[in-house]
């Protein structure tokens, strides 16, 4: 199954531990908050994008399934 | 296309302000068909005259048979979005639990004014409408959510118990007040506010209906909508499509800011010629089209397109909630946006972190760029972050801001390059587009 990183803006609070985690997936813009690929998550990196969901300080990541 | 012109009569529009005076002065009266606004002046229609007017609300059935003629009537929402109303409707009858019903009259865009003139004078057709809505959602609970205005919300009140001596409804209705804020109508925020929460926008993964606090969802529609769902309940589909065009059916309210500064509310086709309702009075250089989340176009431009999204969209505008303002000759295009944006800025929820760090950049930069001799970075450092505010909102407030911003640097690029020399068009300072005097600066204000 396909999965996508999206982040809820509303919860984020610019933190940017995901860009450190996971720097293939995630970057800061110039104000320390996430731009993230809007790519499907390859397979290879799919531990390291849950290891970003799952250490959000904000819990604003989720991993979602693309159909 | 339509060759018609208005439907009813431009009406002098309320003012903008809590207890503001509806003005009721006379109209020109060009005849035609009566829908959402009475031919004859802004008189506010009672149940007893409401009654005469459009005949008792008829049911046209089940919801499935409602649902089917709202969609061939291709009603679309009448706050911005332009949806089509029918899929929204057959999204609450397919609900569990049932939906509350919300008449969206917030209005929070400063430049409009047909909801609170329509809620002023037909308060019925848009009760009709709500009471309609929850039968198609099988709502036993409807709610009216309208912008801070004691004298609109007294009347309203007396229009609802007016329906409540009558007997006539099956849902109830609770008067509900918006804060004055720019996004307190976007759907979530109102969901929001109905919850007893803050009328703040939120973030929603998953699309279909907001939700309450509590798991129920709502169904939101803007009362404009309602208004017409009443008259398709009454008179079918085919009457509806009467006015307006093939793809774009109906009429629509608009508020009309022209070039001598008189503010006007006016029921017309969809499609018709732009041209038409800024009239050929006084010289005109730019047109605002869809509010402070539309676009400006010039003049000339504006003037080969007709009221409609099908040909606004290719242009980078929108009908949206019906604003068009003519900007006169002699002022200054890039002042105008500026204080615009700088309000849009101040508007952000403040939510999430590239609007509330991009929009109030954006707006300074805007604000250099309508001044002398600019900062030679403010045209590039917009741009830049206009791109990192585009599409990173729970909500629409950085795409519609940016997508204002942008069109003024396109339209008003002569004007940018006077600037830079230090010199300006603008012969007269006075503000045209409409601002609320002061806006509120503290998070209390959202409820």
């Amino acid at each position: 199954m396909a999965k996508q990183l999206r982040v809820d803006p509303t919860a984020c609070a610019g933190h940017g531990l995901c860009a450190e985690l996971a720097p293939e997936l995630v970057t800061l813009d110039e104000w320390g908050y996430p731009i993230v690929t809007d790519r499907l998550v390859p397979r290879g990196l799919d531990r390291t994008a849950r290891r970003a969901v799952t250490d959000c300080p904000a819990l604003a990541l989720a991993l979602t399934r693309v159909a | 296309m339509t060759d018609s012109l208005t439907l009813s009569a431009p009406y002098p529009a309320s003012g903008p302000a809590a207890g503001d005076h509806f003005a009721t002065g006379s109209s020109a009266g060009h005849g035609g068909p009566q829908r959402l606004l009475p031919a004859g002046g802004a008189v506010p229609v009672d149940l007893r005259a409401h009654l005469a007017r459009y005949g008792a609300l008829r049911h046209l059935g089940g919801p499935k048979r409602l649902i089917a003629e709202v969609q061939a009537s291709g009603l679309t929402g009448r706050g911005g979005a332009a949806f089509p109303a029918y899929r929204k409707l057959a999204a609450a009858a397919g609900s569990r639990p049932a939906p509350i019903v919300a008449g969206n009259g917030a209005e929070g865009e400063p430049a409009s004014r047909k909801d609170r003139s329509l809620l002023w004078i037909s308060p019925h057709l848009v009760l009709d409408g709500l009471q309609i809505a929850a039968q198609v959602a099988g709502s036993r609970d409807t709610v009216l959510y309208v912008q801070r205005n004691p004298r609109l919300h007294l009347r309203l009140a007396q229009a609802i118990s007016e329906r409540a001596a009558a007997g006539m409804d099956a849902a109830t209705i609770e008067l509900r007040e918006a804060p004055d804020r720019f996004l307190a109508g976007e759907e979530s925020a109102v969901a929001s506010r109905l919850t007893g929460r803050p009328a703040l926008p939120g973030y929603r993964l998953v699309r279909g209906l907001p939700r309450l606090g509590s798991g129920q969802p709502v169904l939101v529609q803007n009362v404009e909508t309602l208004a017409h769902l009443a008259l398709i309940a009454r008179y079918g589909a085919a009457w509806f499509r009467t006015a307006g065009t093939a793809d774009e059916p109906g009429s629509t309210l608009v508020t009309l800011h022209l070039p001598d500064g008189q503010v006007r509310v006016a029921e017309v086709p969809l499609g018709v010629p732009i041209a038409d309702l800024i009239g050929s009075g006084s010289p005109v250089q730019a047109v605002l089209v869809g509010g402070y989340h539309g676009a400006w176009l010039s003049a000339a431009h504006a003037a080969r397109l007709p009221l409609a999204n099908s040909a606004l969209r290719p242009a980078g505008a929108t009908v949206g909630a019906g604003v068009v303002a003519a900007l006169p000759a002699g002022r200054c295009g890039l002042a105008e946006t500026a204080r615009v944006a700088r309000y849009l800025a101040l508007e952000s929820a403040g939510q999430c972190g590239p609007c509330f760090n991009g929009l109030p950049r954006i707006a300074v930069a805007v604000g250099h760029l309508a001044g002398p001799r600019p900062d030679p970075r403010a045209r590039a450092d917009l741009e830049r972050w206009a791109g990192l505010v585009e599409g990173r909102g729970a909500c629409h407030h950085p795409d519609g801001s940016v997508r204002f911003i942008r069109s003024a640097l396109r339209v008003f690029a002569a004007e940018a390059g006077l600037h830079e020399q230090g010199r300006c068009s603008g012969t007269n300072p006075e503000p045209f587009l409409h601002l609320p005097a002061d806006p509120p600066l503290d998070d209390s204000d959202w409820s």
